[in-house]
């Protein structure tokens, strides 16, 4: 079997590095060969940022092309529009509904981007609203746990995996916020708003 | 033996523990900023950031001097400031292991330009080792301080973007402790005046001709027979692309790149039908193979950016697969200045003044996109100083001319282009940006900022005094938020016979803990005038009918856009609601 890829793609800031980290780690954890990759530096600065995470029995590139992407788990609606030719045809679509405007738009050069949900329905996205999930458990900044949650109904890794390399990964006193946004992410997929 | 999921900077760190380094010692630049941070972490390794790769260079050639093993981190063009001492160590060879890692950004993900370090190696006459993955970048810079030690000479490990910054799994080992020997000196080896550096020049010759017959059997150089119509001579990141792309492809992966096994090239040539180069960057193995006869498939695979599994897979007669339409019409999403940013509130000055703004690297040459655009140029670091002062000898007509330098930055190259200022009688204006640390790459301490690697307090220099000393007729402190009062010293700064310091003196967004309340724009009072979106704050937009609003989740209270406001229609609101639907 080839290798499954995973590409968690956000803005700058928004928590997809550690997303991305503990994916990874689940995937060792349940026994499979994995890459990851990932940018820091500039684009760090409220750019885009895509994190990718590879695994299976041989991994070789870290870094993907245009329809490659098994499962697409975007954090923000503009970035998983842009990185939908990565997606391979029948992958699997995620997408946070939160719209973070990128420079262009803030200062009026250009219009936000319109329709984007619908495109993307069309496209067989799931929608999702990570930051209300992450209110309700507790943390407005776990969102990318909730967003992490959601992408995992989707991955073949036991749900007790996830939780024990959540609970090492996250600061000790936010990791009962974090577990219950996982659990939301987790059931909204489950309970249908997340098809697959 | 169970693995562990590592960076390829973490890895070259836990190699270079495991190797007994007694020191690291770099000059922070993505992608190799993590090596050191890391390896900090470990136990009995001494490690400091210098202010430029060149001292942290010669921090490394002392130790290895005194007969330790050390570990010199940078990006590529640290090596452009480090290559001066480099050259010569090849000369003077080791005591103990000298190792250089270097990180190149092909593609420029967070760089000026894109170099291919190694030319660098071929040029110094120093061997090279390039890794392809984690575990490979852990035993390379152990074989890199036995080859050091082995044939006196300093090695380079290049790595790039893809193999620094990618985790992939690693089988770590345990640390030898190295011992060094009592010290002796040793000047024809290390004193390198004309008479001496004659003869280590031919002796360094001899000891890449020893590496040469090395390279010839080194495990680092792996042949991989599968099919036999197609061989691949590649090396690093390319490795992986191509066993993606060209899975049953016969394959010559070479890691030690300098000096290069011409008789396993040749025989690798023999044993396939068709031979290739894939590689990344400058055609380097390519000129090698081409100097020594071998005939190549033209690949037509590009020398600049990166590559890709597909790229490859294309120029090998691949098919492109079908994919998603993109959606079309999408903003770009460039970085930007965050929200709070004490740099706004000078370069927001600047462009009031109309001021020419030679610039420099660092989080605030993002002032050159728009809305500020208020950056004129931006060449390497420290270029800032030096550069006024050229446009300064030619004149600028009727508009300023300033230069702009982060704190880190002025540590690093700035302070001798100031003196050269003193020294001239120039009567420029220069911005020290001094935002308590050293932001665009990941927030590390440095001089200025009197905070060492790992987090511990040390000496800052009294960067006030410092430019007086230097000559500076004028050294004036301002707090970038406040915005007229910033204006008016730039104002008056430039407007002066003699050269000016002004230091612009507030702490990072990122390493404020406690941010003040944020704002919000009162609906009623907004005119739709743009002057506080024109700050360019990521937190401030327009809404649908053309008001200002301020997304309180990510406003930090810095109050600049309240300043540029001539309606009052910014107030303070309490802190943000948990989330979203403010
Ligand atoms: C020779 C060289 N070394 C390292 C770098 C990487 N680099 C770019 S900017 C920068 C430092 C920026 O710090 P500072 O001047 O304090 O500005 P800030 O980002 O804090 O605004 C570094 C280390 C580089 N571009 N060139």
């Amino acid at each position: 079997m080839g290798a499954t890829t995973v590409v968690l793609a956000g803005v700058g800031g928004q928590g997809t590095i550690l997303a991305g980290d503990v994916l990874a780690k689940v995937a060792v954890a349940e026994g499979h060969e994995v890459k990851l990759s990932e940018v820091h530096g500039m684009a760090q600065r409220g750019g885009s940022v895509d994190t990718v995470v590879r695994f299976g029995e041989e991994v070789f590139s870290p870094v993907i092309d245009r329809g490659m992407a098994d499962h697409l788990i975007a954090f923000e609606i503009i970035e998983g529009a842009r990185t939908l030719p990565y997606l391979r045809p029948g992958g699997r679509l995620v997408v946070n509904r939160r719209m973070v405007a990128p420079l262009p738009v803030l200062i009026g050069d250009l219009p936000a981007p319109v329709d984007l949900e619908p495109a993307l329905i069309a496209e067989g996205a799931v929608l999702l609203d990570a930051e209300a999930l992450a209110c309700e458990a507790g943390s407005p900044r776990s969102a990318n746990v909730v967003l992490l949650g959601a992408a995992s109904y989707g991955l073949p890794f036991a749900e007790a995996t996830w939780t024990s390399v959540i609970e090492k990964r996250v600061p000790p006193k936010t990791v009962e916020a974090n577990l219950r946004a996982f659990a939301l992410g987790r059931r909204a997929c489950a309970e249908g708003v997340c098809e697959l | 033996m169970s693995r562990t999921l590592l960076s390829g900077n973490e890895a070259v760190a836990r190699g270079a523990w495991e190797a007994g380094v007694a020191v690291g010692v770099g000059y922070p630049g993505t992608p190799s900023t993590e090596v050191l941070e890391s390896l900090v972490r470990y136990d009995s390794v001494r490690c400091e950031w210098a202010p430029n790769e060149k001292v942290a260079a010669e921090v490394a050639g002392g130790v290895s001097l005194g007969g330790r093993r050390t570990l010199v981190t940078m990006k590529h063009v640290g090596l452009n400031v480090a290559a001066d001492v480099l050259y010569t160590q090849a000369y003077t060879g080791v005591t103990g292991g000298l190792v250089y890692l270097v990180a190149d950004d092909p593609g420029m993900h967070s760089s000026q330009n894109e170099q291919d370090t190694r030319n660098h190696a071929a040029a110094a006459h120093v061997p090279l080792l390039e890794p392809s993955d984690s575990q490979e970048a852990l035993e390379y810079v152990i074989s890199a301080f036995r080859i050091s030690e082995a044939y006196d000479v300093p090695v380079i490990v290049r790595m790039t973007t893809r193999i620094s910054h990618a985790k992939t799994l690693v089988e770590v080992g345990e640390r030898s402790e190295m011992v060094g020997s009592s010290y002796a000196s040793h000047p024809p080896k290390f004193v390198m005046m004309p008479g001496n550096a004659r003869l280590r020049r031919i002796d360094l010759e001899s000891r890449m001709t020893a590496l040469q017959a090395y390279a010839e059997t080194a495990s680092e150089n792996r042949v991989e027979m599968r099919d036999a119509s197609l061989g691949i001579v590649t090396s690093g990141i390319a490795y992986q692309y191509v066993r993606e792309a060209l899975p049953d492809a016969s394959v010559l992966k070479i890691g030690l790149v300098n000096p290069l096994p011409d008789r396993l090239l040749l025989d690798f040539r023999s044993r396939v039908e068709r031979l290739a180069v894939v590689e990344e960057l400058d055609p380097y193995l390519t000129l090698r193979l081409k100097a020594l006869g071998v005939d190549l498939v033209d690949t037509g695979l590009p020398t600049i950016g990166e590559l890709s599994p597909m790229a490859i897979a294309v120029a090998f007669g691949g098919e492109v697969p079908a994919t998603r339409e993109p959606i079309p019409d999408l903003p770009p999403r460039p970085p930007l200045l965050c929200p709070g940013c004490p740099h706004r509130g000078i370069f927001h000055g600047l462009a009031k003044m109309r001021a020419i703004v030679i610039g420099d690297i660092g989080c605030y040459t993002l002032a050159a996109l728009p809305p500020l655009k208020a950056m004129d140029s931006c060449v390497c670091m420290g270029a800032s100083i030096g550069m006024a002062r050229g446009m300064e000898l030619v004149g600028s007509a009727d508009r300023p001319v300033v230069a702009v330098i982060g704190d880190s930055t002025f540590a690093h190259s700035g302070i001798t282009g100031l003196l050269h200022m003193a020294y001239t009688g120039s009567c420029a204006t220069v911005v020290v940006l001094d935002n308590r640390t050293t932001a665009m790459t990941g927030h590390q301490g440095n001089p200025v900022s009197g905070v060492a690697l790992g987090g511990d307090p040390a000496p800052a220099v009294d960067l006030e005094a410092l430019c007086g000393a230097l000559g500076a007729a004028s050294v004036r402190v301002v707090d970038p938020h406040d915005l007229d009062a910033t204006l008016a010293v730039l104002k008056h700064e430039v407007a002066q016979d003699h050269l000016s310091v002004i230091i612009a003196k507030a702490p990072c967004a990122l390493i404020v803990k406690e941010h003040k309340d944020p704002f919000a724009v009162d609906e009623e009072s907004c005119t739709k005038c743009g002057a506080c979106v024109r700050l360019g704050c990521p937190a401030i937009s327009y809404d649908e009918n053309g008001r200002a609003v301020i997304d309180t989740t990510l406003c930090v209270g810095c109050s600049q856009c309240v300043q540029v406001c001539r309606f009052d229609a910014i107030v303070q609101v309490g802190p943000s609601c948990d989330i979203g639907g403010v």
